[in-house]
C-alpha cells in the first residue's frame, strides 16, 4: 500500500494535500480505492459549494456499492475534479493523482493522521 | 380446492420428521399463540372448473362495446396477432427481473431492443427498461428535475387530469410546490408560462398531443422554459410519434408517455407501461431499471442490468427513487408492437388515426349541436359540444354498442378515433347521433 | 446473437393494416417529425424466430428449481393466464360508466375483501402497480393521517437495518428521514433501540415479518405497542407474507397498514420484472386517506368513488386490473383451507432444505426455526477456499437452478438467500442440497472452476464494470457510434 509522506489523512480514508496558499486537495486513499474496488462513477459538489468537515461532500460508486467521501475540511469548493466524471478508473490507477476537489477559504480541519499513524490505522482495520 | 402443492400430506409429515419436529406447530413456534388464526373468514377452495365459471361470468358482466369512439388515455388499436404470440411465451411470463446476466440474456436483450426503440420513437439519447405508466412516468420526471434551489413544478393545464392528479400526489410527497399553466383556446397559455417562469422553477411539463387532442407549439414553450434555466419534459403520445415533432426535436430534456397504445389491450386501466427517455447529460437520474451492453470475459457481447449503485437496494433513503418491480412484459409488449409495425407500418396507423379523427369529427358535426370547440390541427381526439345531457346522448349511443366520447366538466364530449373505426363504424355514429338528439 | 436491428433488412415488415376507407388528413407545416424513424424492418417469419431464439436464452419458474429469497418465485397456474385474457376484462375502457363494468367493480370488490379478511385490513386499495409503489402509497397515507391531525412534526420512519432497500427509499420520496434500527442477536429489532429511536417525531415504523433473515419476530407484539406508545403508526412490508398467511394476521400484530406483492404471494407471474401489483391494505381510521377510485357500494351497484380525505392518484386509474384477476382467482382456488396451507408448506420446504444445509454451509441466525426463506453466510468458506457467494451461485446456474438472492440482507457478510416455495416437491429439494453440497466438496478440491463457472450458459460472467463506466443504453449502428 502506497502512503506518501507529504499527505495528511483521515480515518475514513481521505487524502489532504494542502498548498502554500491556503488551499487544499482532496482525494482517497490507495487503501480506500483497493477496498472498494473498480470504481465506476464519482459524484461531485459544485464550485462554490460549502464544505463542512466531517460531512459528505460526495460519493464514489462501484458496481454493487456506493460510498460517502468525507470532508476533511470546512471550507468553500474552488474546483472539481471532472475529469473523473469520464474517467473514474483514473482514482483506481492513481489514487493520489485522482484529487476530488479542491477546497479554498477553510475555517477549519478535523484531526489529521500523518502517512505512519495512517498505516498503521490500516493495519489495525485489516 | 388446491394449494399447488406437489406433495401429499404423508410426504409432508415425513419431511417434517426427517427434520426432527412433529408437528408444523414447532415450526411456528415463534408466533405468538394470541395472533394465531384458528380459521379465516375465507370461502371453501374452488375447482379449476368452478373458479373459471365465476370469473366468467364476472367478465360477462362487464359490457364491451363493439364501437369505441373513446381515447382520453386509454386507446383501442389494433394488436397484431404475433404480439401476444411472443409474451405469452411462458419464460418470458414467468421469469423475475433479470439479475443473473448469464441466464436472462433473452430478456435482457428484449429489453435493450426497447430501450433503442423508444429512443427512436422520443428523438432521445436513452431510456430505462420501464416505469408504471404514463401518469407515474411523469412524476418522476418530474422528481429527476429538481436541483437544491429549483423545486417549483409547472404544469400544463392541458395535461391529462391523472397526469397532473399524479403528480400533485408525489409533490405532496417530496415536497416540490406544483403550479398550473392555464389553457388559453384549448392551448398551454404561453404567455402565462413566461409569467411562471423564474430561478425556482425546476421543470415544466406538456403534454403532445394535449389532453384536448390540440397539437401544442411544444418547441416554443420548450425554449422558454430553458431561457429560464428550467428543464422540459414532454409527455408524448407513442403512436404520434411517427408523424408528429419528436421531443428531441422539441429540445425536451425527458420524454415520458403511456405505452398502452403499444399493443396492449384497454383491460380497465392496466397493466400499462410508462415509458420515459432523456437526454445523456440526464441518463445517471433516471429511475428504475437499465439494460446496457457490455462483454463477457470472452469477448462475447452481453447485456446486463447497469447503473444500479442509482438504485434503491444499493442506495437506500439515498435512491433517486425506489422503482423496483417495473412493467417488463409490457414492455416486451410495446417492442414486439413496434417492432411488427416497423416504420411504415407504424406511419401508416398513425395516418389512418388522424384521417379517421377528422372523418369522424366531420360525421359528427354534420349532427345538428354538435359543433368542433377547437379548430384543427389535432391528431386523433378531438372536442365537440353536445346539444343536451351529455348522459343521455351516451347512453343512446351504448344501446347501439357505440362507446362515445368522454363526457367533459364543461360538458362536452372529447372523442378519439383510430385506425380500427372503420368508414362504416364513424357512419353508423352519425346516424346513431342523429337518432338519439 | 444479433440484435433486431441487425437482423433488419429495408423494405421487409409486416402487412397489418387496411389502406385508408376515408381522406387522408394532413398536419400543418412545421409540426411533423423531421427525422426518419429507426424502427427494424423485419417479417414476420423473422421476428417470430428470433423472440423464440430469446426465449431459450432466458429462466422462467419452469425451466427449473427458482429459490430466489424474497421474491416468492412459486408456481403459476396456467388457469390464471386464460382468465386475465378473457375478452370481456381485456376490452373494458377504463373510463366506461360505472354500469356497463359492474364484473370488474366486483373483482376489485371481492379481492379486497378475501385480501383484507387474510391481512386483518378494513380496506384496500389496487392502485399501486408494485410493491415498492404501494410501500409510497402508504407513507404518503402516513404523512397526510399526521398532517390532518396537525402533527407535522412527525418526519421520521423508522426501518430496521435488514430492510428490503425499497423501505428507506419510498420514506425517501415522501420526504421524511429514515432512522435505522439495529437488528440484536437473534436477528429481530433490537427493542431498546427501538424505544430510544421511538418519540414525538416518529411517523411510522416500517417491518417486514417474517423479516429479510426469514425470521418471525416473537416480540412482534410489542414492537408495534413501542411505535404506537410513541404515537406512530405500523406499516406492514407484506414481500414475506407467503411464510404467514392463514396462520397470522398483519391487523392482529398491531399493523394499521400493509402492502401485499399480488406478485409474489398471490402467485401472479413476474414478467421478467413486472407488472405486479402492490395492493395497500388499511385499519378502518385510515380509510379515508386511500387513493382516488376506491370500489364502493352505491344506489344502483358497485361504483368508484374518492375517499373524503384521499391522498390522491399515485396513478392513472385503478391499478394492474388483470394482475388482481390472477391473484383473485388464485385466492378463490385455495380457499380457507388452501391458503394456510401454502404457507405450511414453504416453511416446512426451507426448513426442510436449510436441514439438508447444515454442516455444509454456515446458517446466519440458524438456532430456531426459519419460516418460507433462509440465509447461508459464506464468509468463512470465503476465508478458506477463496470461493464466494457469488461463484457459489454461478455454480448453481450450470445445474440448471436459479442462484438464490445473493449478498442480502445486507447485515450478513457473503450472503446466499434461499426461498424455495411451497410449490416444489422434496425430489427437488433432496437434488439442490445434493447440488450445493457437491459445489462445496468442490469449493476445496477445485476453487479455480467455481471462479470460472458458469459455463453452460450463452455467456460467462459479463464484465460489469465496463457496463457501468461507459453506458451503452441503446443500439447503434456502427458507422454512427461515438
Amino acid at each position: 500500500m502506497n502512503t506518501p509522506e507529504h499527505l495528511r489523512y483521515t480515518k475514513s480514508h481521505e487524502w489532504v494535500l494542502f498548498a502554500d496558499d491556503g488551499t487544499a486537495k482532496v482525494g482517497l486513499t490507495d487503501h480506500a480505492q483497493e477496498a472498494l474496488g473498480d470504481l465506476v462513477f464519482v459524484n461531485l459538489p459544485e464550485v462554490g459549494d460549502a464544505l463542512t468537515c466531517g460531512e459528505a461532500l460526495g460519493d464514489v460508486e462501484s458496481v454493487k456499492a456506493v460510498s460517502d467521501v468525507f470532508s476533511p475540511v470546512t471550507g468553500t469548493v474552488k474546483a472539481v475534479n471532472e475529469a473523473l466524471l469520464d474517467a473514474p478508473e483514473s482514482i483506481n490507477a492513481d489514487p493520489y493523482g485522482a484529487w476530488l476537489v479542491e477546497v479554498e477559504d477553510i475555517t477549519s480541519q478535523e484531526e489529521l493522521l500523518d502517512a505512519a499513524a495512517y498505516q498503521e490505522l490500516c493495519a489495525q482495520e485489516d | 380446492m388446491g394449494s399447488y402443492l406437489p406433495s401429499t400430506a404423508e410426504e409432508r409429515q415425513s419431511m417434517l420428521e426427517a427434520i426432527g419436529c412433529q408437528s408444523m406447530e414447532d415450526l411456528y413456534a415463534q408466533v405468538p399463540p394470541e395472533m394465531r388464526v384458528e380459521k379465516l373468514d375465507l370461502p371453501e377452495g374452488k375447482s379449476e372448473l368452478e373458479v373459471r365459471r365465476i370469473l366468467e361470468g364476472l367478465a360477462a358482466e362487464n359490457t364491451v362495446f363493439p364501437a369505441v369512439f373513446r381515447g382520453a388515455g386509454a386507446y383501442r388499436h389494433y394488436i397484431p396477432a404475433i404480439v401476444k404470440s411472443v409474451t405469452s411465451k411462458e419464460t418470458f411470463v414467468t421469469a423475475y427481473t433479470p439479475y443473473q446476466a448469464e441466464l436472462s440474456q433473452g430478456v435482457l436483450q428484449s429489453i435493450f431492443e426497447y430501450q433503442t426503440m423508444i429512443c427512436a420513437l422520443t428523438g432521445m439519447d436513452a431510456s430505462n427498461a420501464s416505469l408504471y405508466d404514463g401518469a407515474s412516468a411523469a412524476a418522476e420526471a418530474v422528481a429527476m428535475c429538481r436541483e437544491r434551489k429549483r423545486s417549483t413544478v409547472l404544469l400544463s393545464a392541458a395535461a391529462h387530469p391523472m397526469v397532473r392528479r399524479t403528480v400533485e400526489t408525489y409533490c405532496f410527497g417530496n415536497g416540490m410546490t406544483v403550479k398550473t399553466v392555464p389553457m388559453k383556446n384549448g392551448f398551454t397559455d404561453a404567455q402565462a408560462l413566461s409569467e411562471l417562469l423564474d430561478d425556482t422553477v425546476a421543470c415544466f411539463y406538456l403534454q403532445q398531443p394535449n389532453y384536448y387532442g390540440r397539437i401544442e407549439q411544444a418547441r416554443e414553450l420548450g425554449g422558454a422554459v430553458h431561457a429560464a434555466g428550467g428543464k422540459f419534459i414532454m409527455g408524448v403520445n407513442p403512436i404520434a410519434m411517427a408523424v408528429l415533432k419528436t421531443p428531441g426535436e422539441c429540445g425536451a430534456d425527458i420524454a415520458v408517455g403511456e405505452g398502452q397504445p403499444l399493443g396492449l389491450p384497454l383491460s380497465f386501466g392496466g397493466p400499462y407501461l410508462g415509458f420515459m427517455a432523456a437526454t445523456a447529460a440526464l441518463t445517471r437520474k433516471l429511475p428504475g431499471r437499465i439494460v446496457g451492453e457490455t462483454t463477457d470475459h470472452q469477448g462475447r457481447r452481453a447485456y446486463v442490468l447497469t447503473l444500479q449503485a442509482r438504485e434503491q437496494h444499493i442506495r437506500r433513503e439515498k435512491a433517486s427513487s425506489n422503482v423496483c418491480s417495473n412493467q417488463a412484459l409490457c414492455a416486451m409488449t410495446a417492442a414486439v408492437y413496434l417492432a411488427a409495425m416497423g416504420p411504415r407500418g407504424l406511419r401508416q396507423a398513425a395516418e389512418s388515426c388522424m384521417a379517421h379523427a377528422r372523418y369522424a369529427a366531420e360525421r359528427i358535426c354534420a349532427v345538428k349541436g354538435f359543433d368542433l370547440v377547437y379548430p384543427g390541427p389535432y391528431f386523433h381526439e378531438f372536442v365537440t359540444t353536445c346539444p343536451g345531457d351529455p348522459a343521455r346522448v351516451l347512453e343512446g349511443l351504448a344501446r347501439r354498442g357505440i362507446l362515445g366520447g368522454l363526457p367533459l366538466e364543461d360538458g362536452n364530449l372529447l372523442w378519439c378515433a383510430t385506425e380500427v373505426n372503420t368508414k362504416g363504424e364513424i357512419d353508423a355514429l352519425e346516424q346513431a347521433l342523429r337518432e338519439v338528439v | 446473437m444479433e440484435l433486431l436491428f441487425e437482423k433488419s433488412r429495408s423494405g421487409r415488415g409486416c402487412d397489418l393494416l387496411p389502406p385508408l376507407d376515408v381522406p387522408p388528413a394532413h398536419l400543418m407545416e412545421g409540426m411533423g417529425r423531421e427525422t426518419p424513424l429507426d424502427l427494424p424492418e423485419l417479417s414476420e417469419v423473422d421476428l417470430s424466430r428470433h423472440y423464440s431464439a430469446l426465449e431459450r436464452r432466458a429462466h422462467g419458474v419452469n425451466n427449473g428449481f427458482y429459490p430466489l429469497g424474497s421474491c416468492t418465485m412459486k408456481y403459476n397456474p396456467k388457469l390464471h393466464e386464460e382468465l386475465a385474457a378473457l375478452p370481456g376484462f381485456t376490452g373494458v375502457h377504463p373510463s366506461q360508466s360505472p354500469e356497463t363494468v359492474q364484473g370488474c367493480l366486483k373483482v376489485l370488490r371481492l379481492a379486497e375483501e378475501l385480501l383484507c379478511e387474510i391481512t386483518g385490513m378494513a380496506a384496500m386499495t389496487f392502485q399501486p402497480a408494485a410493491g415498492a409503489h404501494g410501500e409510497f402509497t402508504a407513507l404518503l397515507m402516513v404523512k397526510k393521517y399526521h398532517l390532518d391531525r396537525g402533527e407535522a412534526g412527525r418526519t421520521k420512519i423508522l426501518v430496521p437495518d435488514s430492510a428490503h432497500g425499497t423501505n428507506p427509499a419510498s420514506a425517501a420520496m415522501c420526504g421524511f428521514t429514515v432512522v435505522n434500527v439495529p437488528s440484536n442477536p437473534q436477528g429481530g429489532v433490537d427493542l431498546e433501540a427501538l424505544r430510544a429511536a421511538a418519540g414525538p417525531d416518529t411517523a411510522a415504523l416500517m417491518l417486514t415479518n417474517p423479516n429479510t433473515l426469514g425470521l418471525f419476530d416473537p416480540n412482534i407484539l410489542e414492537i408495534t405497542q413501542i411505535v404506537h406508545d410513541a404515537g406512530g403508526l405500523c406499516y406492514y412490508d407484506g414481500a414475506n407474507l407467503n411464510a404467514v398467511m392463514g396462520v397470522a394476521r398483519p391487523g392482529d400484530m398491531g399493523f394499521d397498514l400493509v402492502h401485499l406483492n399480488l406478485h409474489k404471494t398471490f402467485s401472479t407471474p413476474h414478467g421478467g420484472g413486472g407488472p405486479g401489483s402492490g395492493p395497500v391494505g388499511c385499519k378502518d381510521f385510515l380509510r379515508d386517506l386511500l387513493p382516488a377510485g376506491h370500489v364502493e357500494e352505491g344506489p344502483d351497484g358497485l361504483e368508484l368513488r374518492d375517499p373524503a380525505g384521499t391522498i390522491g392518484s399515485v396513478k392513472a386509474f385503478y391499478g394492474n386490473f388483470t394482475v388482481v384477476v390472477k391473484a383473485l382467482a388464485y385466492i378463490l382456488t385455495l380457499g380457507v383451507e388452501g391458503i394456510p396451507q401454502a404457507a405450511q408448506g414453504a416453511v416446512l420446504n426451507a426448513n426442510y432444505l436449510r436441514e439438508q444445509l447444515r454442516g455444509t454451509y454456515d446458517i446466519a441466525y440458524g438456532d430456531g426455526p426459519c419460516m418460507h426463506e433462509f440465509v447461508l453466510t459464506l464468509e468463512k468458506l470465503k476465508k478458506e477456499t477463496g470461493v464466494s457467494a457469488l461463484d457459489v451461485a454461478k455454480a448453481l446456474v450450470d445445474q440448471g437452478i436459479h442462484p438464490p438472492t445473493m449478498y442480502f440482507p445486507l447485515i450478513v457478510e457473503e450472503a446466499l438467500m434461499f426461498e424455495p416455495t411451497e410449490t416444489e416437491s422434496r425430489e427437488t429439494l433432496d437434488q439442490a442440497a445434493e447440488v450445493l453440497k457437491a459445489i462445496r466438496a468442490q469449493a476445496d478440491t477445485d476453487p479455480a472452476a467455481l471462479h470460472a463457472a458458469p459455463v453452460t450458459t450463452p455467456i460467462g460472467r459479463p464484465d460489469e464494470v465496463q457496463a457501468a463506466r461507459h453506458p451503452v443504453l441503446r443500439y447503434r449502428p456502427p458507422e454512427v457510434r461515438p
